[in-house]
């Protein structure tokens, strides 16, 4: 790799959400255009540095750049008032001299203001994220398409009417007030959840790029506590994000079959990747501000601080999952509940909790509904129901190693 | 920036005339209109007649062809819409927030065409 390389990826790495967000704010909050000069001055840097050398600052370089790309774009597309007005802006801004140091004051604010932005709920769920993933994230729009399961063309068609919606229907770049920042964060957190459960559960496509969701819903993670040191709900998904990270390599066995947690190889597991995330679910708890994000945390912290199965704290765990049915009621909580008391009471009580839930249709095609209750139903000593059971989970999955994995789970529960 | 407010319901739902829930609304609705007029973000507000009164005309081969009922039959129906000039979408959606409907029925915020804007 030669110097310019090198130094065109660290750019990459460490200006570009930067460079976006101080962009959009001289632009008025058109985060489309951001983006398309923020690509044109990378590409630049691309076509300049290898010959005519990196520069003493490339922040302010690619800033210097990017802002007069959006001049050469405004220009040609000045019609509209609106344009005029972000076109005198950037004019009164750019001096064709040497480039400034990259202003850093507000580029906090500017980058809390374009997360929020690319979240907002007025643009749909899958928008949200691809838009987080390419703006934020700085992913390529192949990386965004293939991480997402994708063609190119249609990722480029959704980014494309994500960020016309911002500036048609005119979505504030700005960070909400107050009273709505606690939803709102929230609804960021969701996003920045989905992108890593999205590389988490491999439950098809390149395996590589999904680790490489996992590692980006982590950075973001870590920005938005960057920002907000102070909110515990950011500060419990970054553990729960870290605390599940950790157990990665023991996920997958010598023929990338999926190992459950009960037969890990704990001694496989990322002991700092643990370390850091059981101190930042104590710091999020010690704010006193519970949250569903927080109470799956601990619950994962209590999973990484078991030595072995057996030796695992299920009635604290049953506890956290009886909580989070409080907090956060879902038929997938009270699954996880069930379990966990199951573990901790005996499988009769599991089951008691598991009919308690009102089986639709959506939750009959749900896979680890019949898994866990296969699961409870063989250690009831229920083996007619446990073999259907399994049968039908064995049915809902597509996944051929999950599906041997549920193969031989089934035996070994029908033998003993 | 100029937006209109479309406001529905599904028919058979929210308060019934005559009750005093229904009562309670219409002073909620007098409420808001009051303050969103008194802010100066609003431009225009009607109320329609209900979609039984509604006639649907469609010109095909030069032939006028007259209907009964709204141009597409919907589960809600529309009862009114408001035109307000505000900064942003965010300020939109507090202002939809407050429209009695909102709990029982929808509001959709809708931004005027770009040529309309400069208007």
């Amino acid at each position: 790799m030669t110097e310019a390389d090198e130094a065109i990826e660290r750019a990459y790495r460490e200006e570009w959400t930067a460079l976006l967000a101080t962009l959009a704010g001289q632009l008025g909050g058109d985060v489309g255009l951001a983006e398309e000069a923020a690509a044109d001055a990378f590409a630049a840097a691309v076509a300049e540095w290898p010959t005519r050398g990196v520069p003493s600052r490339p922040g302010a370089w690619l800033t210097t750049v990017a802002r007069r790309r959006a001049i050469d774009r405004l220009r040609r597309e000045a019609t509209r008032s609106a344009a005029l007005d972000r076109l005198e802006t950037l004019m009164r801004d750019d001096d064709t001299t040497e480039p400034e140091p990259l202003d850093r004051s507000g580029v906090h604010d500017d980058r809390l203001r374009l997360l929020f932005t690319c979240c907002h709920p007025a643009l749909a769920l899958e928008a949200r994220v691809a838009l987080t993933l390419r703006v934020v994230g700085g992913l390529e729009v192949a990386e965004v398409s293939r991480a997402l399961l994708t063609t190119e063309t249609t990722m480029y068609q959704r980014l494309v009417r994500a960020k016309k919606k911002i500036k048609t229907a005119k979505i504030p770049y700005r960070v909400p007030d107050a009273d709505e920042l606690p939803a709102r964060l929230h609804g960021v957190l969701h996003v920045i959840h989905l992108v890593y459960t999205e590389g988490h559960v491999a439950s098809s496509g390149d395996d590589l790029v999904r680790v490489d969701l996992c590692r980006e819903a982590i950075r973001l993670c870590r920005l938005v506590v960057e920002l907000m040191p102070d909110d515990a709900e950011a500060l419990g998904l970054l553990a729960l994000l870290l605390l599940t990270d950790a157990r990665r390599p023991a996920r997958t066995d010598a023929n990338g079959l999926p190992v459950s947690l009960e037969d890990q190889d704990r001694g496989r597991w990322d002991q700092a990747l643990i370390a850091e995330g059981t101190k930042v679910v104590e710091r999020a708890l010690g704010s006193r501000s519970p949250g569903p994000f927080q109470v799956q945390a601990a619950v994962a912290a209590l999973h990484a601080e078991a030595p072995h199965w057996d030796a695992t704290d299920w009635p604290q765990i049953a506890a956290l999952y009886g909580e989070l049915s409080r907090m956060a009621p879902s038929p997938v909580v009270t699954i996880n509940h069930a379990a966990a008391l199951a573990m901790a009471d005996g499988p009769q009580v599991g089951l008691a909790v598991l009919h308690t839930i009102d089986v639709d249709d959506r939750l009959d095609r749900y896979q680890p509904f019949h898994a866990t209750r296969a699961e409870l139903l063989a250690r009831a000593g229920d083996t007619e129901g446990a073999a259907a059971a399994y049968d039908r989970a064995i049915e809902l999955t597509d996944n051929a190693a999950e599906r041997a994995a549920l193969e031989a789970r089934s035996r070994r529960a029908l033998r003993s | 920036m100029k937006y209109m407010l479309l406001l529905r319901f599904e028919n058979n739902t929210g308060p019934a005339e005559g009750t005093p829930e229904f009562d309670a609304e219409m002073a909620q609705w007098g409420e808001v209109m009051g303050e969103l007029g008194k802010s100066g973000a609003m431009i225009a507000a009607h109320g329609l007649d209900t979609e039984a009164t509604a006639t649907t005309l469609r010109v095909r081969n030069d032939e006028a062809l007259v209907s009964d009922g709204p141009f597409a039959e919907t589960k809600e129906s529309f009862f009114s819409y408001i035109i307000i000039d505000v900064p942003d979408l965010d300020t939109a959606l507090e202002w939809a927030k407050k429209m009695p409907n909102v709990t029982y029925g929808s509001v959709e915020i809708r931004p005027l065409s770009a040529h309309e804007q400069d208007a």
